[in-house]
């Protein structure tokens, strides 16, 4: 191996490092506020990656119909939960975000694809697709667990998993899809060529960082959603609602999942099964930073890329293994380092 | 009235454990119930604020409350809990600033300065986390907090609990202060003689009744409770 070998090796593990950072951010979000170790997470990557390929295809995404009967089953197990105090506002803000919602995007994304839109339109489309399913998977699943142990949560995550990669399948089919390349060329760094593509993938990932680090230090909402994931009850004693607080943040996991999905669409072909492994090895990045910090999972993900990196070249056969490898010394360390029985 | 409790019955399941309840209290004015262990002091608390369900009426400002803790809260009353349930890991000025979550940032500013003026203490300490306080200074920062929400009737749990005596004291007399600005109190303790020391009236809970009531000096001065809850200290 030369020198410009590794160098290829360490830009293709710092592109994919960097896309497994936000995963592994988003999934630090969300177990910081709802406790929930979100495996899914990968399936919002292939969604978001299906839908924006789709819509490079000329066809009509399958996940828009998704969005329409995921806010109808959102709605019905909110209309379940109102049952005892249903208030005629409640049930108006109801129909509105779990039904009136979906179906204005699903309009939209029918009404705007015979006239073929922009990259720009379409990514937009993507996100307004991706993102309310958050919110929506939240209140079918995780909400009415709230206040479930750790490993009911994971074990609904699961559940959640398992169900959207079926879902995924119906939806978008066996095939896989490749998105256009977003426009621009790159340029020449010595031997390496830097494509506009891996740049987005670059600055989004550092916006995405600075943005959470501004928003969980910064506003009061950010605040209050690091509250509820210190001390419910004081949550609830100040005037948070936690259901809200964890609403947000799993809309917010869908937004870094459908951005991710869209940043990798047109540089791999994703499957509707693609975004588990994917997901997984964001996992690997936010255990490493111990589940709880923004910068120490991005550093941990930028690594776990690059070993991927070098092992897909020394023994491409046994590349994933090497990387979930990974794993085993961390948590060792960490139970080690932690001592016993620290129960929340 | 400010509160009026009218024949309030809560239970944990199907055993109740607050039997028929019904208290008021005056606007400006501190109303302690005294009791042990288990007399279901803490669950009339958590009643009232709406943690937990009950039958019965609860009136505040002569409506009848809201059903959601943040309604309540929003309406203008305020649980300080027996376990305080700060926010640990973050900072005290964090833990201030959501306690006026539901007020303007305006609101937010104004009560800050307050609260800071009225505990100088927490002022030093505005970047420390809260879990690393003292147990004093965290019941500052408690009722900091509960401030912050700008309330009108404030639920104070056990705010002696695990503190030392000249502490304890130092935050009683915070509490008698609150009054002058207008806020009333129902004070829950078993530090009956503190209590009944800076309450208007007094109430004693046994096994979810309130077994003797009546102004708090002529309480203290009860043989019944005397003997119960104030002899040994009065030994």
């Amino acid at each position: 191996m030369d020198g410009t070998i590794l160098l290829f090796l360490l830009q293709d593990g710092l592109t994919n490092g960097a896309v497994y950072a936000l995963l592994g951010l988003a999934m630090v979000l969300v177990f910081a506020v709802t406790r929930v170790i979100f495996i899914p997470q990968g399936e919002f990557v292939a969604y978001g990656a299906l839908t924006l390929s789709m819509l490079d295809a000329g066809r009509f995404p399958g996940t828009a119909s998704l969005l329409v009967f995921a806010g109808a089953a959102a709605f019905l197990v909110e209309l379940w939960g109102l049952r005892h105090d249903l208030t005629a506002a409640r049930l108006l803000r109801a129909v509105a975000h779990y039904l009136l919602l979906p179906a204005l995007v699903w309009g939209a994304v029918w009404l705007l694809m015979p006239a073929a839109p922009g990259q720009f339109l379409k990514i937009l489309m993507t996100l307004a697709i991706v993102v309310p399913m958050g919110g929506y998977v939240y209140r079918i699943a995780f909400r009415p667990l709230a206040d479930a142990s750790v490993l009911v949560l994971l074990i609904a995550a699961v559940g959640v998993h398992l169900a959207m990669l079926g879902l995924g399948l119906v939806f978008f089919g066996a095939e896989g899809l490749r998105a256009d390349p977003v426009g621009g060329d790159g340029f020449e760094l010595g031997p390496l060529l830097v494509t506009a593509q891996s740049l987005a993938v670059y600055g989004v990932t550092l916006l995405v960082m600075i943005g959470l680090y501004l928003f969980f230090e910064r506003t009061l909402m950010g605040k209050a959603l690091r509250a509820t994931a210190i001390n419910r009850i004081g949550a609830r004693l100040v005037g948070i609602r936690t259901a809200l607080s964890g609403g947000i943040a799993f809309t917010l996991a869908a937004a870094i999942g459908g951005v991710s999905g869209i940043l990798i669409a047109p540089m791999t072909t994703v499957y509707y099964d693609t975004g588990f492994l994917i997901g997984l090895k964001g996992f690997v990045a936010a255990i490493i930073a111990g589940l709880a910090s923004f910068p120490g999972t991005v550093v941990a993900a930028l690594a776990v890329g690059i070993i991927e990196a070098l092992a897909s070249f020394f023994a491409s056969n046994f590349k994933e293994i090497v990387v979930f490898s990974l794993i085993i010394p961390v948590l060792l360390i960490r139970s080690l380092a932690s001592g016993p029985g620290e129960e929340e | 009235m400010i509160l009026d409790v009218r024949d309030l019955h809560v239970a944990y399941g199907r055993a109740e454990v607050v039997h028929g309840v019904s208290l008021g209290i005056a606007p400006g004015t501190i109303v302690t119930v005294i009791g042990a262990n288990g007399a279901g002091k803490t669950t009339l608390l958590n009643a009232v604020m709406g943690l937990h369900p009950s039958r019965g009426q609860v009136l505040f400002e002569g409506r009848p409350v809201p059903e959601s803790v943040e309604a309540r809260l929003a309406a203008g009353m305020c649980l300080v809990p027996e376990r305080r349930e700060l926010f640990a890991a973050m900072s005290v000025e964090d833990n201030l600033v959501l306690g006026g979550f539901l007020r303007s940032a305006d609101e937010r500013r104004e009560t800050l300065e307050e609260v800071y003026q009225r505990f100088p203490r927490l002022k030093e300490r505005y970047r420390q986390q809260a879990g690393t306080l003292s147990g004093g200074e965290r019941q500052m920062l408690a009722l900091g907090r509960a401030l912050m929400s700008r309330p009108r009737l404030l639920l104070l749990d056990e705010p002696s609990l695990g503190l030392a005596p000249r502490i304890v004291r130092d935050i009683l007399q915070i509490v008698a202060d609150l009054r002058r600005i207008g806020v009333s109190i129902l004070l829950v303790e078993q530090n009956a003689r503190a209590a009944l020391d800076v309450a208007d009236e007094g109430h004693v809970m046994e096994l979810g009744q309130l077994r003797h009531s009546g102004p708090a000096r002529e309480l203290a001065q009860n043989p019944a409770v005397i003997e119960t809850y104030l002899g040994f200290h009065a030994a």
